[in-house]
């Protein structure tokens, strides 16, 4: 029997052994080292041949991947591993760590329930650090840690073996600072790294050996002589006594849970049905015999098998050929055509697959990203995977030859499908169409891909930022008259109060349609600061924008409020200033005269009366338009400080603030994202290439006032709107 | 001048000569069908008998009224509704518009559905109650104030007058009884059951009108034939309105009491 069908059969016995099964993840900063330890643990595990590992990183196997070395798509793996006389399956997501790829980490983290936190040695704690982290602790997903690339420290910063403790000591203790501080109360300390219990491992993925405490124990290799081999330049003679794989694999099953351990304090997060029901207690059961309970958390785009989707069992069985339901699209059934699972880096076909594992399936045809699977019809859904960030560049799209059009916007669809940041829309005047992304990087690979795989040929816009609005005092109450005339509403607008619009953002406060539990978020909202008769009257969150109802004693007002908050929603989609979305606005209703007879205050009329009465509104409180705005962390050699300062503040950037560290200077700063365009290269030509840096999105900030009419007019000529926005007596007139 | 002149029940033979001697000294004739229409005729018909351009606007056009008022100020326009123009409520606000720009307004009578269809099944006009409108119902827009208005007609012993939406398209009454029925299960005022007294007027003013009475699970199941219908809740019924639902409209004898 070959290696392969050897691998292929072990993991085939263990998947139905769910105490065997580990779904973890990589997460870590961009280039710390997640693709090349998850290369290394698969062929440390036997699943791939040795020399490929780390060297060419198979699992980013994209062409772009190569070519720019990083990584842009979750890839998925697995592994057996033995620990202690049994063979574990270990199902791994590698997930990319560029900002713009972001919402890949954030839907990875509903697949699995543990993750690697990769933490470079070098570098330490970075903002990404903090984020991937903060994703896995809210979807109760539990971290250990490992501290890589320490062969640079010796190597590079001359580290002598106390200072690299100290590095490490150093790196532990801000880890669980952001664990203490992200993970919900009853995880906070159980769920610490500690060096001693070997939740922390150290090493370097690249020369393939790591270490722990409790594996220095077993063989009495200690620090020094860690620092001793790395001195003399012994790394693969370490590889040999500590191997990575070993070392990294046994902290994960001892430290991770097992997928039916983790599924008990998981779904009453993920999923807020009835945990009595069949469905619910297979699900916490991470039962095989229960009804199917699935979430597709990826659709990949196979080029010969079309739409796969991957996701994650929380219960049941799938067998081929069996007919499942996607809630939320009724009673139409859709059959499991090929069924198959990860074994090492390929995708095998299985007739079967049992609760606990990462199946991908061909035959959803309607799934995308997010979908609930099960084999009852119409189940309540798990609860959305949100990210936090939205897209923020938008360019617009053209096919270069006319007769392309039809199948640019096949594939424009497809690849929207299979990748949820990116959001296509048409400009209605002229045909034209918006494709929005994370950054620029995202968009480019996006376009890419477009013309080197789908081989579309297009011509594309510069790129553009995707703006926001809102107002900046309190504006209103503005009537807004039903075309009928038989109908006024009274609104109100102001700013939300910070914190809330924070809660909303982050999603502590979820946006809602209609307020389930409304002494809780009455509680919410008075904690956050918000005045206790407004937090009582809250009718729907969306975006981080709320609709109250300050009205007392409007007769025919509660069969008309499912019309107002729709209203309040397509003005909140598309602001009065150029059709963006609107940002952090308190909208009050605080009066209504409504028609008599029921027909005559339908949703043709009410509708445009609160969008025009909200926006009326906002005139009078004065819009505002707010644009994106991205932090820079940049590291470089102290002489070249000068050259990054210039290049930042040419760029309506500001410095927040220097760090001085041994050999480089680390420079946080701040500006526009609409400004960033093409920073790559300004800043690698003014550096020499001596340059380390990356950005986070940052929120919305306002647009200098003398900016804003020209920026504007230009979204609102793109948009194929009349250049000027409306103004206060437009919409009173209505 | 702005005259609204009323169209009648059925076809141009219910215009009256008041109406036809406006429409003949018109300079712009308009007329909106989305209130109400002619069961008996197409706009393009009307056109043809009255021998002179007609100009049907759309619910939009008619709200927004410029179209109307700038004709008007400039010389003798019409705005043609099918019965009784202002029965149609939104109508007065076009009116007060006009009014506010100087423009002198005037109103053509006609017949309404609001006093054919109590005539029809024999109901006394002074014991209606408040007339409601059924609208379709919509994505987030189930009015139930049709149902309470009802209610309160009928626990006072009134007839309730329960006209139909004609939006996209014209209601039937089997619908209109379903849509009452689901009203029914969310308020649970016991109104509507299965041997609840209903009144249906099928094509009033048409000669092919159908005028029916009956308990609502036997209406249910009955054909009324082409629009428009309008239904009546009887609420008390004097002896002479019990012998006029049997004798007109067939209602089961066991009403007589
Ligand atoms: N010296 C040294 N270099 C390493 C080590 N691990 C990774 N690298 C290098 O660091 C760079 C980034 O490694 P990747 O594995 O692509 O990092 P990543 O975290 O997957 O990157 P993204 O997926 O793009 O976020 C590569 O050039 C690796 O060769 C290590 O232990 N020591
Ligand atoms: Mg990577």
């Amino acid at each position: 029997m070959g290696r392969k069908e050897d691998n292929i059969r072990k993991a085939l016995a263990i998947m139905r052994n769910v105490e065997l099964i580990r779904n973890i993840g990589t997460v870590a900063h961009i280039d710390h080292g997640k693709t090349t330890l998850s290369d290394n643990l698969i062929a440390g595990a036997g699943m791939m041949s040795e020399e490929l590992a780390g060297k060419q990183l198979v699992l980013d196997f994209d062409e772009q991947e190569q070519a720019r070395g990083i990584t842009i798509n979750t890839a998925a793996a697995s592994m057996v591993h033995e620990y202690e006389g049994k063979e574990y399956l270990i199902n791994l997501l590698d997930t990319p760590g560029h900002v713009d790829f972001g919402g890949d980490v954030t839907r990875a983290m509903r697949a699995v329930d543990g993750v690697i936190l990769v933490v470079c040695a070098v570098e330490g704690v970075m903002p990404q650090t903090e984020t991937v982290l903060r994703q896995a602790l809210k979807e109760r997903v539990k971290p250990v840690l490992f501290i890589n690339k320490v062969d640079r420290l010796i190597n590079e910063l001359q580290l002598d073996s106390t200072q690299m403790q100290e590095r490490f000591a150093k790196i532990i203790t801000e880890v669980n600072k952001l664990i203490r501080r992200y993970a919900e109360k009853e995880f906070k300390d159980k769920w610490m790294v500690r060096v001693e219990d070997g939740s922390v491992a150290f090493g370097s993925a690249y020369h393939n050996w790591a270490i722990s405490v409790p594996y220095m124990k077993k063989t009495g290799i200690t620090f020094k002589d860690i620092y001793q081999h790395l001195k003399e330049g012994k790394q693969k003679e370490l590889a040999k006594k500590a191997p990575l794989h070993r070392i990294v694999l046994d902290m994960v099953i001892q430290h991770l849970p097992n997928p039916a351990e983790a599924q008990k304090y998981r779904i009453p997060k993920i999923w807020r049905g009835d945990l009595q029901s069949p469905l619910g207690e297979a699900m916490i059961n991470c039962d095989p015999k229960g009804p199917v309970g699935m979430m597709v958390t990826k659709i990949v785009m196979d080029p010969h098998a079309g739409e796969v989707s991957v996701g994650r069992l929380f219960s049941g069985t799938l067998r081929k050929g069996q007919e499942l339901y996607i809630a939320g699209l009724g009673n139409r059934k859709y059959r499991i055509q090929q069924l198959s699972m990860m074994v090492g880096p390929d995708r095998i076909p299985v007739d079967e697959l049992t609760a606990g594992n990462i199946p991908a399936i061909i035959g959803l045809r309607d799934a995308i990203a997010g979908s609930t699977v099960s084999s009852i019809p119409d189940v309540e859904p798990f609860e959305p995977m949100r990210h936090y960030s939205e897209p923020v560049v938008t360019v617009a799209i053209e096919a270069k030859h006319t007769k392309d059009l039809p199948r640019l916007i096949d594939v424009l669809r497809t690849i929207s499908k299979a990748d949820p940041s990116l959001k296509v829309e048409i400009n209605q005047e002229t045909g034209e169409h918006l494709l929005s992304g994370m950054g620029e990087l995202h968009l480019e690979v996006t376009i890419y891909r477009i013309t080197h795989e789908y081989k579309v040929e297009v011509i594309t816009s510069p790129p553009i930022v995707v703006y926001r609005e809102t107002v900046d005092h309190k504006g209103g109450p503005f009537e807004g008259k039903s075309p009928n005339r038989h109908n006024k509403f009274y609104i109100e607008v102001e700013p939300l109060e910070e914190s809330v619009v924070q809660a909303i953002v982050e999603g502590e406060i979820p946006e809602m349609d209609r307020i389930k539990n409304r002494k809780d978020l009455t509680k919410q909202l008075t904690d956050l600061g918000m005045d206790r008769e407004e937090a009582k009257r809250v009718e729907a969150i969306r975006g981080p924008n709320i609709l109250l109802d300050m009205t007392w004693g409007v007769q025919y007002l509660n069969e008309t409020m499912e019309l107002v908050k729709q209203a309040f929603f397509e003005a909140m989609e598309k602001g009065p200033l150029a059709n963006e979305k609107v940002y952090g606005l308190k909208v009050k209703l605080v009066d209504a005269k409504l028609h008599e007879d029921s027909i005559h205050r339908g949703p043709a009329q009410v509708i445009p009366a609160v969008r025009n009465a909200i926006y009326g509104a906002m005139c009078q409180g004065n819009r505002v338009l707010l644009e994106p705005i991205q932090k820079i962390y940049i590291n470089v050699p102290m002489e070249l400080v000068g050259a990054v300062t210039r290049e930042i503040q040419q760029r309506r950037g500001v410095i927040v603030d220097m760090e001085q560290e041994e050999y480089q200077t680390i420079i946080h700063a701040k500006a526009p994202v609409a400004e960033m365009f093409g920073f790559a290269s300004a800043i690698r030509s003014a550096t020499g290439g001596r340059v380390l840096w990356s950005t986070e999105n940052a929120g919305y900030e306002r647009v200098p006032r003398d900016l804003q009419p020209q920026i504007v007019r230009q979204i609102r000529e793109r948009k194929g709107l009349k250049p000027e926005p409306y103004d206060e007596k437009y919409y009173a007139e209505m | 001048m702005l005259t609204f002149v009323g169209l009648g029940l059925y076809d141009v033979n219910d215009l009256t000569l008041r109406g036809k001697k406006v429409i003949e000294d018109a300079d712009t004739i308009f007329a909106e069908f989305y209130t109400s229409h002619l069961i008996g005729m197409e706009p393009q018909e009307l056109e043809k008998t009255l021998g002179k351009k007609i100009i049907v606007l759309s619910r939009e056009e008619v709200e927004q009224g410029d179209i109307i008022l700038e004709s008007a100020e400039k010389g003798n326009a019409v705005l043609l509704v099918a019965g009784d123009p202002m029965i149609a409520t939104t109508h007065i606000a076009l009116r007060i518009m006009a009014e506010e720009r100087g423009i002198a307004t005037r109103i053509v009578h006609n017949a309404s559905i609001v006093t054919a269809a109590p005539g029809l099944l024999g109901l006394q006009q002074y014991k209606f109650g408040r007339t409601v409108s059924l609208p379709f119902p919509q994505e987030n827009y189930f009015p139930t104030s049709p149902y309470d208005a009802i209610q309160e007609n009928f626990s006072r012993g009134l007839h309730t007058l329960i006209l139909l939406d004609l939006n996209p398209k014209p209601m039937g009454a089997k619908q209109a009884m379903e849509i009452l029925l689901r009203m029914e299960e969310k308020k649970k005022g016991g109104i509507f059951k299965e041997n609840t007294l209903l009144g249906v007027v099928a094509r009033a003013g048409a000669p092919d009108c159908l005028v029916r009475a009956g308990y609502l699970k036997d209406l249910l199941h009955e054909d009324f034939g082409p629009p428009l219908h309008t239904l009546i809740l009887p609420g008390k019924l004097h002896f002479a309105e019990a012998e006029a639902l049997v004798k007109l409209a067939g209602a089961p004898r066991e009403i007589l009491g």
